[in-house]
């Protein structure tokens, strides 16, 4: 980590809520300097009221996600140095949630859609049980595991245009979240997956834009695992399976 | 399981509209480069099944198609998601279904 001052730079962070408005402030710019570190800086050297959520500060809780000049990012894995643009940095909350104060939005629709798609484990065994082998070569499971390592940060939600058009659109990163359940053999009901996603709002309403793709953080590919339940739910519902 | 059939026929019909709509346009060009008046046209088409078949089937599928096309953008753009925008498109569907097979009949018998 260097320390080295090389300038300064001219950042302009969102204060308030719907209602707000940008204010500026001049931090010394260093080198491996993350936008997460701006932030920190800011709060803790010129106002001590600017709030922000961030917890881990390596990239695996997914809390700090920001607006940092007009892409939805992770900010404690992004560096200044690959987001400047002519010496700005303009950072705002998440876009397509509701802003509490400052860079801090209320995600409660976020995980509230996720529950929506089904997406949490229904077991089908109990402890009790002997444990399931599972075999990680099998399709299924590859396609599970490439889906699994999401951490919930809301970028790709807040990155879609279709959860901008229609707030009952339950997300990517729910029906990625949904995608990995269906493609797990020891959940007790992957049918009942299938039903959640294909509600209004559900699979269907991807318009394959890609942008969660294009903005996943952590390089995970949900426009494919949407693709996957679009083809899993047409055929349950010719098939039989309503 | 409302949502994934109406995507799936929605793609299913835009499956077989593409060929059909670009006969449609070749027959338009030729029949009307060819310098056939309407009254030639009509005596090509008329008892004929096989028109009546293809633009029956074409009728068909634009009424299933454009309805559940116009519900999403009726949905995304206008924010008009409850019941009775699902009543408005489908009016709609039987609008294009009967003006489309009255026209399909009147130029094949």
């Amino acid at each position: 980590m260097g320390d080295t001052i090389t300038e300064t730079l001219a950042v302009e962070v969102w204060r308030g809520r719907d209602e707000g408005q940008f204010e500026t402030f001049e931090v010394p710019h260093r080198e491996s300097q993350t936008v997460l570190d701006v932030v920190t800086w800011i709060q803790r050297n010129a106002e001590p009221a600017l709030a922000y959520r961030f917890a881990c500060r390596v990239g695996m809780c997914g809390s700090c996600a920001m607006t940092v000049n007009g892409r939805p990012r992770w900010t404690c894995r992004t560096h200044v140095s690959e987001v400047l643009d002519g010496g700005r940095l303009r950072i705002e909350p998440l876009a397509n949630l509701p802003r509490i104060k400052d860079l801090v939005c209320d995600l409660t629709p976020f995980f509230e859609k996720w529950q929506t798609a089904r997406g949490r484990f229904e077991p089908s065994a109990t402890r009790h049980d002997p444990m399931v082998p599972v075999s990680t070569e099998s399709p299924e499971r590859r396609a599970a595991d490439a889906g699994i390592e999401c951490i919930n940060c809301a970028v790709c939600y807040a990155a879609c245009d279709v959860v901008r058009w229609n707030p009952d659109y339950v997300g990517p990163a729910a029906l990625n979240r949904a995608w990995t359940l269906v493609n797990d053999e020891r959940d007790g009901d992957r049918n009942g997956v299938l039903q959640a996603v294909s509600q209004a709002g559900g699979c269907h309403s991807c318009h394959t834009h890609a942008s969660c793709l294009e903005h996943c953080p952590v390089g995970l590919n949900p426009t494919a695992g949407i693709a996957g339940l679009k083809r899993l739910t047409a055929l349950a519902a010719f098939g039989g399976g309503d | 399981m409302l949502e994934a059939r109406l995507y799936l026929l929605q793609r299913a019909t835009a499956l077989l509209l593409a060929p059909l709509v670009v006969v449609h346009l070749v027959v338009i060009l030729l029949a009307v480069r060819g310098g056939l008046s309407a009254a030639e046209i009509l005596a090509r088409t008329q008892g004929s099944t096989v028109w009546a078949a293809f633009y029956g089937v074409f009728v068909i599928a634009v009424a299933l198609h454009a309805p559940i096309g116009l519900r999403n953008l009726l949905g995304e753009w206008l924010g008009w998601r409850d019941g009775s925008r699902d009543l408005a498109v489908l009016v709609f569907g039987l609008a294009l279904l009967g003006l489309g097979l009255r026209a399909v009949w009147g130029v094949t018998t």
